[in-house]
């Protein structure tokens, strides 16, 4: 990367008067504010901004409901534009699947974290993946049950420090995670499964034409979508805000490994998506450096 | 020795809405943004822009307080920065 000498400090509180034009608006449509009560460093808001984004990309606002399961991101229940049915812990995707039955022409997905979706729900999900309904979950994986005080949950990975595994996660004593999007790949009423990240801009970008695909999906009546989206989570992770990208991509992306596990019928392998990954990396960043990430 | 430093896009920041997770930073490319000294209203730090932005819009991917606008000029704005 080239460094630029420092020039003076631009006064950026207000928009240029002329002669510039808005690449990005500070807020998506959907929502209604910036303010929430979300950490400073989470990641969870950028997956929601991706989520609203998507949606209005595609023209499928005003069709949007949402089951809401519980978490830190349940916050975003009242500042986000969208109906919202508020699940019980971990059962957003049976509420999903009979909101899509009585309304099949509605935009059903929920929202989920890890705990509430991999430890308190797991059965509702996969048994909604393997029914192959006509919906769209999205899980916002941090491997901690971030909003309780960050204790370990069923997508810790090996070896990570949490409240209730100080030393680390040990497979001898707390078992092995649950890698929840290569499970679902696997069932047969799953049309679409991919996992994303909010770690840096290009993933963020990545993310994004997931979350298309899998409404898209959901559109064309083709069967079950599943984003799962890792986010960061500093304060669960008893960690600096600046290093939260780097851990994740570190500690859970080496793992929960980002890419679409299933497309078109296709499953993927490991070596696929590690491969896919570099690759796409790399372009992102060239793109980034030349001024902006192409549609 | 003084170079002229090209910018093709700027951006506004809600500074009040910072919370000084610092993502931003690391996050631009040309590495034009720096913390500030003073601080907001609730006591963060927030990031500041000099010149050389580009208008790529990585801040706005990764701000997770939704911080920022991104712009990008019609003619790039040129500034002399010393050395």
């Amino acid at each position: 990367m080239s460094t630029i000498p420092l020039g003076p400090v631009i006064d950026t509180s207000r928009a240029p008067a002329s002669g510039a034009r808005v690449v990005e608006p500070q807020l998506p449509q959907l929502l209604f504010t910036n303010t929430h009560h979300l950490c400073p460093g989470c990641g969870e808001p950028l997956a929601i901004r991706s989520l609203a984004e998507a949606l209005e990309d595609l023209g499928l606002v005003h069709t949007a409901i949402c089951a809401l399961g519980i978490g830190c991101y349940t916050s975003f229940g009242g500042t986000v534009d969208v109906e919202i049915v508020q699940a019980l812990h971990g059962r957003a995707p049976s509420l999903a699947t009979g909101i899509k039955r009585m309304r099949p022409d509605a935009t059903v997905f929920t929202l989920q974290g890890d705990g509430d979706m991999v430890n308190e729900g797991l059965q509702e999900v996969l048994h909604t993946a393997a029914r192959g309904e006509s919906v769209t979950c999205v899980l916002l994986n941090n491997g901690v049950f971030g909003e309780t005080g960050g204790h370990m949950t069923a997508t810790s990975v090996i070896g990570q420090r949490t409240k209730n595994t100080i030393d680390g996660r040990d497979a001898a004593y707390h078992g092995y995670p649950i890698l929840i999007g290569d499970l679902i790949a696997r069932l047969e009423g799953a049309a679409y499964v991919a996992r994303g990240s909010v770690h840096n801009a290009g993933s963020v970008a990545r993310t994004k034409k997931m979350l298309r695909r899998a409404f898209e999906t959901q559109r064309n009546r083709a069967g079950f979508s599943f984003v799962e989206i890792l986010t960061m989570c500093p304060t669960g992770w008893f960690i600096p805000t600046g290093e939260g990208p780097d851990y994740l991509s570190s500690t859970l992306g080496e793992v929960h490994l980002m890419g679409e596990l299933k497309a078109d019928g296709v499953i993927r392998t490991t070596e696929e998506l590690h491969a896919e990954n570099v690759r796409k990396a790399a372009e992102l960043d060239a793109q980034l450096a030349r001024g902006g990430i192409e549609d | 020795m003084n170079t002229i430093v090209r910018s093709r896009g700027t951006v506004t920041i809600d500074v009040e809405a910072c919370k000084g997770c610092e993502l931003c930073v690391p996050a631009c490319p040309p590495a034009v943004l720096t913390m500030s000294t003073p601080v907001n209203k609730k006591g963060y730090h927030y990031p500041e822009l000099h010149p050389g932005c580009t208008g790529c819009a990585a801040c706005l991917m990764v701000c997770p307080d939704y911080c920022f606008e991104v712009f990008r000029f019609e003619v790039p704005v040129e500034t002399e920065v010393e050395a």
